[in-house]
């Protein structure tokens, strides 16, 4: 059978015995804005956002630093450096991009994502040593960085190397999943690939055993950044 | 890792299997502790029952309101996955969507696919199908490939690998990846098992995943994961394949919000798992990474059957957590292997007869003692211990019965005979007189009760009915009837 008339087939089943259709849906999104309208952080102020958001993250074994616009690049080279990170990849034409290559000790190299992912695959699956991310925003209630790759710092950037360090601006961290969604508006304009980040990789399958590092990066940094403005939303 | 043999066994063998289990001591004690592990995890995310029991009333209406709406909502995300250059295919059943996955793979000219975890593809049996044409499919979530190197199918679809110990898998590593050696740590064996899957992400010219919830508003995929694998498996290889049961559409990307808490509470207890990796189409002009070439296959495999009928389409709300599982005594009692379904526990009971047909099934439905505990922590309410008991309404129906919706194998368990006890029976009830009559007799012949009644006498002495009816005693009382 073809994929067409397997197609109609299938709607046609459906479509029989489907109920009369109700496609409004505004009574069900009242309801999941009423579920999530208390959450408990809606009323919390940006610092309190931020404490929740290194605790909850720390407690799934990120490493966060608190730090502020001024002095971020040159405690994060330190911490690289110390850390024995070669090779850096991130995106020099980004303002965060290019104050931590300023800030970076001699010799650490920096990479920059300049060309497809298939013409350099094999070295950025075996020679990079960290990837470098600017987060769009953060979930404070779970411990999340909402990640939306673009063509300076694409997708694998976050996932390939085995240290993942992200920046995120308290300014941006939302109450949680629900309030990121509406005031970021997602339903209108989603990124080939947003990815929400809540700890390194980890595993359990092995009798119910946490492990860390499991195909993600093993190890996660994330910086938040306390640039002294309220969010808007 | 071709032309692997696997073990396939029939659900049919169910009552065959279960014995071996009870009596598997080992087998009770690693699944007693995975289940008492997984209850616990899952009650320390749901502290304020009020929350609860309000995000599961939202949970159902947000999975109703898509199945009311299953028909429009599947044309919707069809041509907002078209607008965005994604390609979607349909499957009827296994075949079909094995057939067009191999049709990609040899277009592409794919010697091999790396799989994210996908209960989909175990559903249609894929890697067994892809193996006999040459093609290679490696599972990279760590217990789908733990329980791939052992040969074996998944023992629960959120934990594949819930049945095996650490000494199994240090053996089973052992054997098998190369420069491994014997290891109970778990953090080296899970070190080994990322560097051998490592190159293998970047060598398979196929990623192929599930999907644990689609928008059909803006054409997302929403996939959620811990370990990475589904990110590097949707990433990294230049074309994704995407399989989905039909019933896993939603009208609206925010729908998924509270599904999505819902499914890592109930599933592993966690309140966000490490990823939620959400897709919207394949690589943009001026991206340098993630697939150039991205397809949907939507499944229906006997999903439509559960849909065509009011009562039963309540199993296609399902999200997959596997907290029924987690609950059954049942399924703790036997493990996910004893069932021979890709789907084992409750909801395996109640989505495999659509899947395989009544005949296969027709004893799952009957393993449970309708305690109810699935009910009880379904994030999404679905009513598994009375789908059960219409199951078996179903499996014991005159198969020659004309009903309106008949459910494949119909009458799977039907027997004359015990039709002829039930018609006796409950006409009986129906006249005073005949019962009356009845009641005299079973209490003066009471003398030639059989001393074997078929299953009963088993483990239990002969039923013998009583010397005086209990109307008869109280009539003696002056409590007449």
């Amino acid at each position: 059978m073809s994929s067409m008339a397997t197609r109609e087939r299938i709607l046609g089943a459906l479509r029989a015995a489907a109920p009369a259709a109700a496609p409004d849906s505004r009574e069900l999104e009242a309801r999941i804005n009423q579920h999530h309208a208390h959450g408990a952080l809606r009323a919390a102020s940006q610092k309190q956002r931020a404490d929740v958001m290194e605790r909850v993250m720390t407690s799934v074994r990120t490493e966060v630093i608190r730090s502020d616009s001024a002095s971020w690049p040159a405690l994060l080279a330190v911490k690289l450096g110390q850390a024995g990170v070669q090779r850096l990849l991130l995106d020099p034409a980004t303002a965060e991009g290019a104050a931590l290559a300023a800030a970076l000790p001699v010799g650490m190299q920096t990479l920059s994502f300049s060309q497809p992912l298939e013409a350099w695959k094999d070295s950025l699956f075996s020679a990079v040593d960290a990837g470098f991310t600017v987060a769009r925003s953060g979930i404070a209630a779970t411990g999340t960085l909402v990640l939306a790759p673009d063509a300076g710092t694409p997708r694998t950037v976050s996932l390939v190397p085995p240290l993942h360090v992200a920046l995120v601006y308290a300014s941006t961290l939302h109450a949680d999943l629900h309030a990121a969604m509406h005031s970021e508006g997602w339903s209108t304009g989603m990124p080939t690939n947003l990815v929400l980040v809540s700890g390194p990789s980890k595993t359990s399958d092995i009798q119910q055993t946490l492990a860390y590092g499991a195909h993600g990066p093993a190890v996660l940094w994330v910086v938040i950044v306390d640039d002294g403005m309220e969010a808007q939303a | 890792m071709n032309a692997r043999p696997m073990h396939f066994v029939s659900p049919a063998d169910f009552r065959e299997r279960v014995s071996g289990a009870l009596q598997d001591q080992a087998l009770r004690t690693s699944m007693r502790g995975a289940m008492e592990f997984l209850q616990t995890k899952r009650s320390t995310q749901f502290p304020d029952a009020d929350e609860l029991e309000q995000l599961r009333d939202l949970g159902e209406a947000i999975r109703q309101h898509a199945l009311a709406n299953l028909p429009d909502l599947l044309v919707q995300f069809e041509s907002s996955l078209q607008a965005l250059g994604v390609q979607v295919h349909w499957a009827s059943n296994a075949d079909e969507a094995n057939a067009i996955i191999h049709e990609i793979a040899q277009r592409r000219g794919a010697r091999s696919i790396v799989k994210g975890k996908s209960m989909a593809s175990e559903e249609v049996e894929l890697n067994h199908y892809m193996s006999e044409r040459g093609i290679d499919c490696v599972e990279s979530d760590m217990g789908e490939y733990i329980v791939q190197l052992a040969e074996e199918k998944p023992s629960h679809i959120v934990m594949p690998a819930l049945h095996k110990t650490r000494a199994e898998i240090g053996a089973l590593f052992e054997r098998h990846l190369p420069g491994t050696p014997y290891t109970e740590d778990v953090d080296a064996l899970i070190l080994a098992g990322r560097r051998s899957l490592r190159q293998k992400f970047a060598d398979a010219d196929i990623g192929l995943s599930g999907v644990n919830f689609a928008a059909a508003d803006t054409g997302t995929l929403w996939l959620v994961e811990n370990e990475g694998n589904g990110r590097l498996s949707t990433t990294v290889p230049d074309v994704h394949i995407a399989l989905m049961g039909v019933e896993k559409v939603v009208a609206k990307l925010e729908h998924i919000v509270p599904l999505a808490s819902l499914l890592t509470r109930s599933a592993t207890g966690q309140a966000i798992t490490t990823y939620f990796n959400l897709i919207t189409g394949p690589r943009r002009t001026g991206e340098l990474d993630g697939p150039r070439e991205m397809h949907v296959v939507l499944l229906d495999n006997g999903r439509t059957q559960a849909y065509a009928d009011q009562q039963l389409r309540a199993t296609l709300q399902c999200i997959r957590c596997g907290a029924c599982m987690n609950h059954c005594p049942v399924y703790e009692r036997v493990g996910g292997h004893t069932y021979g379904t890709t789907y084992p526990g409750p909801i395996g009971k109640i989505i495999s007869p659509h899947l395989l047909g009544l005949e296969e099934t027709a004893d799952l439905v009957t393993a449970s003692s309708l305690c109810g505990a699935c009910a009880e922590v379904c994030p999404v309410r679905i009513p598994i211990p009375s789908l059960l008991v219409r199951l078996r309404t179903e499996a014991n129906r005159d198969p020659a019965q004309q009903v309106d919706q008949p459910l494949r194998g119909q009458g799977a368990s039907f027997s004359r005979g015990e039709r002829l006890v039930w018609r006796f029976w409950s006409g009986a009830f129906a006249r005073p007189s005949v019962y009356r009559w009845f009641r005299w007799l079973a209490t003066r012949l009471r003398a030639f009760a059989p001393s074997s009644q078929l299953g009963w006498t088993r483990h239990r002495t002969p039923l013998v009915p009583a010397r005086r009816s209990l109307s008869d005693l109280l009539r003696e009382r002056g409590q007449a009837e």
